[in-house]
């Protein structure tokens, strides 16, 4: 049997928890302000987007740019 | 700062009555800056004109970073960068007033709405792509994967009959419509966000095909004895 290529291991890890990029989307900042200050609460929190975040490179991708507004100082003082 | 509970009834209410999705959420209290956003941009005249106005500025802001942030997936610099992230703003804004009903003050309101000049600045990448690669999703370049897939040149001799394996896995086990979303993301490398805009199709549906397909292929893989099976598919 051949050693998979690390690529393609990755390829084939499909995790039954993943929650898919609609839900993903649908609660990411919920995710991103728990992430933001500890991000195994935010894993724990929700598990099927965790588990999501590690497969698509597109929804964390969008997380990593909501961290990023967060940590950037755009909050303003209120509407 | 106006934070009397009486406002946002509507929004309160809603709160209360629709059950969370799933049993991965956390549920907060609406913080008063979040319930006074919504309070302005529910209302009526010059107060809404302005909070949308103070918004867009926002999500500007945001979508100019990201941008900036993503500079290596496109070439916009100076003031194409800069009709980019207003035409991100733009969109993010449309979403956001859309949405506003389906608010849930699960995180801050401007998190909420910074998440949609996200989405805009991934929807209009995706856009973008197309107009530096005018390759549609052929041909097929199968040469090039087992460089994606990570297989050193020293490798590619013993891993031959793998690859010929997971072709034969794409071509007979795989719907046609799985197989052409593979055969664009993975074997030609096109971004995700390219083939949904190409596509005018969502994230979910093509990410839901190309997690389909890989299974398929996993379990081809592991009926011909080209892998072990190991318990929650990771092999």
């Amino acid at each position: 049997m051949t050693e998979l290529p690390p690529g393609l291991q990755r390829l084939l890890q499909v995790d039954p928890a993943d929650a898919g990029c609609e839900h993903a989307m649908e609660v990411l900042d919920a995710y991103a302000e728990l992430a933001a200050v500890d991000p195994s609460a935010a894993a724990q929190a929700f598990p099927g987007v965790a588990a999501h975040l590690e497969d698509c490179g597109p929804c964390a991708d969008d997380l990593t740019g909501l961290l990023a507004a967060l940590h950037e100082g755009d909050e303003p003082a209120g509407p | 700062m106006c934070c009397d509970s009486q406002v946002l009834p509507a929004v309160r209410r809603y709160l209360s009555l629709v059950p969370l999705k799933g049993t991965d959420a956390v549920r907060r209290e609406l913080d008063a800056d979040s319930v006074e956003w919504v309070r302005l941009l529910q209302s009526d005249g010059a107060s809404r004109d302005d909070a949308i106005g103070r918004l867009h500025a926002l999500l500007l802001r945001v979508s100019r970073r990201e941008l900036t942030r993503r500079a290596a997936q496109h070439q916009a610099a100076g003031p194409e960068l800069d009709d980019l992230a207003h035409q991100c703003a733009d969109d993010a804004v449309v979403s956001v007033l859309a949405k506003l009903p389906t608010f849930r003050g699960d995180s801050r309101f401007t998190t909420w709405a910074y998440k949609f000049a996200v989405f805009a600045v991934s929807g209009a990448l995706g856009q973008r792509y197309w107009r530096t690669h005018t390759t549609a999703l052929e041909p097929e370049q199968w040469e090039a994967l087992p460089d994606r897939l990570g297989v050193g040149p020293e490798e590619q001799v013993q891993a031959a009959a793998l690859m010929a394996a997971l072709k034969q896995a794409v071509d007979t086990e795989l719907t046609s419509r799985q197989r052409e979303l593979f055969v664009a993301i993975v074997v030609n490398g096109v971004p995700l966000d390219a083939v949904v805009a190409q596509l005018s199709t969502s994230r979910n549906a093509v990410y839901k095909n190309i997690f389909d397909a890989r299974r398929k292929i996993r379990d081809f893989l592991i009926t011909n004895g080209y892998m072990e099976s190991v318990e929650g598919g990771r092999p």
